[in-house]
C-alpha cells in the first residue's frame, strides 16, 4: 500500500522556553533561590544606579568657568574642565605643551598598531615603541638640546608624569628582569644565590618602602658631590622593584621551554649567550607577553605611590586641586575623574592582554 | 684492514676554555663585584652620615619619642621610647593585615561565586564590581573613602545611630566595649576547651566515617558546644563580663570602643580592592574543575550541596591556594599605603615620623624592610604548609 507522503509540521517550542520570556525564566527565575537573588540584585541596582546617574549626568554642571557655574546640586564637572591642564601636564610650561602632546602622539602611534592583527610592520612598531620612543621622549621632554628650552623635572606632573614613570619602569625593568631570571636558572651557585636574594628582597617589601629608601637612603649611598633629582630617585626605586617582578614572570617562560631546546642549541655548538638569545629567550618571551602586560598594569596603578615622596602624578595633582578654596566640595568629582583615567588605561590594556592570551594559546588548547 | 688505532683521548682544553674553570672564575668575579659594590656604598654612607652629623647604631630605640600616636593596641604615650613606637606601628600593621585578609577573603569568595551564578543579573553585577575595582589604583580608592566619603559623615552630635549602641560620625565608629572583671578567665578557658572539644569530635567523626561509613553531623553539635560552654561558664562565674556603652558627652562620645575613620577607610579600600582579585582567582579555580566531576557526583546521587562541598571545592582549592597566597602577601604589603591617609602603621610612625626625628635612615629602613620580609615569609610558609596538606597525593 502506498500512502501519501505527508509532511508533519513540527510543533513550535513552548512559548515559555523561547524568546524574552524563556530567557527570563531560564536566567532569572529558574528556582526559588534564583528568584530571591534576582530580587536582591534588582533592589541593589535600583538603590545605586539612579542616584549615581542623577548625580553624574542629569543634575550635573558641565559648562562654566568657576564655582559659580555649579548650582544644580549634582556633580561639578566644570572643575575638571577648569583644571584639566594641571591633570594632564602638571606644571609644564604652557607654551611647551606641544612637546608633551608629541610624546602622547608618538606613544599612540606606536601602540595602536599592536591592537590590530593585520597591521603591517607591527613588530617594527613594537620595537620602535620599546627602544626609540624612550630616547625621543627623553630629549623632547627634558629639553636642553636641539634648541629646546630645558624644563626641570620638578615641573613635570599629571598624566604625563604617570605615563613616564610607568613606561620607563617597564622598559628599563625588562632587560634587568631577563638577566635576573637567567641568573636564577644558572648552574653557578654564587650567581644563582645573588639573583635569588635580589629578587626575593624586592618582592618581599612594599613599593612604598622602596620609594622611601630611594628618596632618603640613596643620597647617603652616593659619593660626595653626586646627586640625583627626585624623579630619577623614584625611577631607580621603581625599576629595582619592577625588575624583580619581571624576573619572576620571565622565569615562568623559561621554565616552560623544554630542556631539549637549549641542549639542541649546545649540540649545534652555540655558546650560552647565543643559545639563550637566539633559541630559548625568543620562545620564552613570546610565552610571557601577557604576564609582562599584566605587570605593566600593576605598575601603572602603583605609580600613584610616588605622591607619598612628593612627586605630582595624576592623583597628586587631583589631590592638590581639590583642596583649592576657590572650589567647594569637589573631592568626589576629582577622584572620579582620576579613577576614570586609570580605569580606561588599565581596562583597555587588560582586555588587550586577554585577547593576546587567547591568540597565543591556540596551539596547546585541549 | 686498517691498523687499529688507540682510543681517542680528548685533548685537554685550555684553562680559559674549560667550563669548570670559567664557572669558578665568573663566580669569583661576581663575589668581588658585589663585595666591592657594598664596600663603596658602606664607605660613602659612613662619610655622608659623619658629614651630616647623624649618629649610627640602634641606641635611638631607647630614647623617648616625644610624639603621640592616634591609635595604639598597647600602652603608649609621648614619653615612650622609639622602640615602643616600633612595636605600636608593627601591631597596627598586623591588625590591618589580619582584618583585611579576613574581609577580603569573605567578600572575594562571595563575589567570585556570584560571578559564576546562573542568575544573569547577579553575575553581571559581580562582573562590574570586579572590572571596576581592580582597574583603579588602591591609593585612589583609599583617598576616595577617606577624603570623599568618610569626611562627609556628620559631626558627633548628629551621628548616624543603630539601636542606640552603635554610632557612626566623622570621629569614627563607636560600639560597646566589653569589660572583663574577675572570673572572666573562666569564660576564656571555656572557649578554649570548646574549640579543643570540637577538634577532637571532628577527628573522631572522621575516623568513624572512614571505618564504618556512618556519618555524624558535626556542624550543629559544634555550634552548640561553641556557644553553650562559654555561656554556661559565664553564668557559673557570676556574669563577670559587662558592656560599656558609648555616650555623647559634650561635643564628643565617651566610653565604648572606637574604630578611627582612618582604619575604616583603609579596611574598606583594601578589602574591596583585594576581594576583586580574589574573586577572579576563585572563579578560575571553580572553572578549573571539569564539569564531568559535577556530573559524576550527580550520577552517584549526591545532592547539590554535598557535590559542592565534597567534590568541587576540594579540587578547586588546589588551584586557588597558590595565587591566593600571593594576594595575601600583596594585601600585607599594600597595608603600608596607610601612611597616605594617616593611619599609624609601621611605615607611617617608624619610617615616617621616627625617621624624620632621628635621621637614622639606614637602621630604620632596614628594620622596616626586615619586618615586611618576615611577614611575607611567614604568610608564604603557612600557605605552603596548607597547600601541601591540600595537594593531590599521587601514587
Amino acid at each position: 500500500m502506498r500512502g501519501e507522503f505527508k509532511e508533519i509540521v513540527a510543533f513550535a517550542p513552548p512559548a515559555s522556553t523561547t524568546g524574552a520570556i524563556g530567557w527570563l525564566r531560564q536566567n532569572l527565575l529558574s528556582s526559588p533561590f534564583n528568584v530571591l537573588m534576582t530580587i536582591f540584585s534588582a533592589y541593589l541596582i535600583l538603590k545605586l544606579v539612579p542616584p549615581v546617574l542623577d548625580w553624574a549626568v542629569f543634575s550635573a554642571d558641565f559648562i562654566g568657568k568657576d564655582q559659580s557655574a555649579c548650582t544644580s546640586g549634582g556633580a561639578c564637572w566644570v572643575f575638571i574642565g577648569a583644571r584639566l591642564d594641571l591633570f594632564i601636564y602638571g606644571f609644564y610650561p604652557f607654551d611647551q605643551y606641544w612637546r608633551v602632546n608629541w610624546m602622547f602622539a608618538l606613544l599612540a602611534f606606536t601602540f595602536v598598531p599592536q591592537f590590530f592583527d593585520a597591521f603591517p610592520y607591527k613588530k617594527l612598531f613594537g620595537l620602535i615603541a620599546l627602544i626609540v620612543v624612550p630616547v625621543v621622549a627623553y630629549v623632547l621632554l627634558l629639553g636642553g638640546s636641539f634648541g629646546l628650552q630645558p624644563v626641570d623635572t620638578n615641573k613635570w606632573g599629571g598624566l604625563m608624569l604617570t605615563l613616564v614613570l610607568a613606561y620607563v619602569g617597564i622598559v628599563a625593568a625588562l632587560p634587568i628582569g631577563v638577566i635576573l631570571a637567567l641568573g636564577r636558572q644558572s648552574k653557578m651557585p654564587v650567581i644563582r644565590t645573588i639573583c635569588i636574594c635580589f629578587i626575593e628582597l624586592w618582592r618581599g617589601v612594599p613599593l612604598i618602602s622602596v620609594l622611601f629608601m630611594a628618596s632618603v637612603m640613596l643620597p647617603l649611598f652616593l659619593p660626595e658631590g653626586m646627586n640625583f633629582n627626585k624623579l630619577l630617585r623614584a625611577l631607580i626605586g621603581i625599576v629595582m622593584f619592577q625588575s624583580a617582578y619581571m624576573a619572576e614572570v620571565v622565569r615562568g617562560g623559561l621554565q616552560a621551554i623544554p630542556r631539549g631546546q637549549s641542549e639542541a642549541a649546545s649540540a649545534l655548538g652555540l655558546s650560552y649567550w647565543k643559545s639563550m638569545g637566539l633559541v630559548v629567550l625568543p620562545q620564552a618571551l613570546k610565552l610571557v607577553i601577557p604576564g609582562i602586560v599584566n605587570t605593566f598594569i600593576a605598575l601603572f596603578k602603583d605609580t600613584t605611590l610616588v605622591l607619598i615622596i612628593g612627586l605630582l602624578d595624576i592623583l597628586a595633582s587631583v589631590q592638590s586641586a581639590i583642596v583649592d578654596p576657590a572650589w567647594r566640595q569637589v573631592s568626589t568629582e576629582g577622584y572620579v575623574f582620576a579613577a576614570f583615567s586609570f580605569w580606561v588605561f588599565c581596562f583597555g590594556i587588560s582586555r588587550y592582554s586577554q585577547a593576546l592570551e587567547r591568540k597565543l594559546h591556540t596551539g596547546h588548547k585541549r | 684492514m686498517a691498523e687499529k688505532e688507540g682510543p681517542l683521548t680528548p685533548s685537554k682544553p685550555a684553562p680559559w676554555n674549560n667550563p669548570a674553570v670559567r664557572s669558578i672564575a665568573f663566580q669569583a668575579l661576581a663575589i668581588l663585584a658585589v663585595g666591592y659594590f657594598f664596600y663603596v656604598i658602606f664607605q660613602n654612607t659612613l662619610t655622608n652620615m659623619e658629614k651630616r652629623g647623624i649618629s649610627t647604631g640602634f641606641g635611638f630605640l631607647t630614647e623617648p619619642s616625644g610624639f603621640g600616636i592616634l591609635m595604639s593596641l598597647v600602652d603608649y604615650s609621648e614619653a615612650s621610647s622609639y622602640g615602643r613606637t616600633f612595636v605600636v606601628g608593627l601591631l597596627n600593621t598586623l591588625l590591618i593585615s589580619v582584618l583585611g585578609i579576613f574581609f577580603a577573603t569573605l567578600i572575594g569568595f562571595t563575589v567570585g561565586v556570584a560571578r559564576l551564578s546562573s542568575n544573569w543579573l547577579l553575575a553581571k553585577i559581580a562582573t562590574v564590581y570586579i572590572e571596576t575595582l581592580r582597574n583603579i589604583p588602591l591609593l585612589l580608592q583609599m583617598f576616595f573613602w577617606y577624603f570623599a566619603v568618610l569626611a562627609a559623615l556628620p559631626s558627633p552630635n548628629k551621628s548616624i545611630e543603630w539601636g542606640g549602641n552603635f554610632f557612626l560620625n566623622n570621629r569614627g565608629l563607636y560600639f560597646p566595649r566589653p569589660i572583663f572583671e574577675d572570673g572572666s578567665g573562666f569564660v576564656g578557658a571555656a572557649v578554649v576547651i570548646a574549640i579543643a572539644a570540637i577538634v577532637l569530635m571532628a577527628k573522631w567523626a572522621h575516623r568513624r566515617q572512614e571505618t564504618t561509613g556512618q556519618q555524624f553531623h558535626t556542624v550543629y553539635v559544634s555550634i552548640g558546644i561553641l556557644i553553650g560552654l562559654p555561656v554556661l561558664a559565664y553564668f557559673a562565674a557570676g556574669m563577670p563580663i559587662s558592656l560599656e556603652y558609648a555616650a555623647l558627652k559634650g561635643f564628643n562620645f565617651q566610653g565604648g570602643m572606637r574604630i578611627i575613620p582612618e582604619l575604616m577607610a583603609l579596611l574598606w579600600a583594601i578589602s574591596f580592592y583585594t576581594a576583586a582579585f580574589i574573586a577572579e582567582i576563585v572563579r578560575a579555580g571553580i572553572l578549573a574543575v571539569s564539569h564531568g566531576q559535577t556530573e559524576a557526583a550527580n550520577a552517584l546521587g549526591l545532592r547539590p550541596a554535598p557535590t559542592l562541598r565534597l567534590v568541587v571545592v576540594p579540587q578547586a582549592l588546589r588551584v586557588i591556594i597558590p595565587p591566593l597566597t600571593s594576594q595575601f602577601l600583596n594585601l600585607a604589603k599594600n597595608s603600608s599605603l596607610a601612611t597616605a591617609i594617616g593611619y599609624p602603621d609601621l611605615v607611617a610612625v617608624f619610617m615616617g615620623t621616627t625617621l624624620n626625628q632621628t635621621g637614622q635612615a639606614v637602621e630604620i629602613v632596614a628594620m622596616t624592610m626586615a619586618v615586611y620580609l618576615a611577614i611575607s615569609l611567614t604568610i608564604s610558609a603557612f600557605m605552603n604548609w596548607y597547600n601541601k596538606r591540600k595537594a593531590l597525593v599521587e601514587r
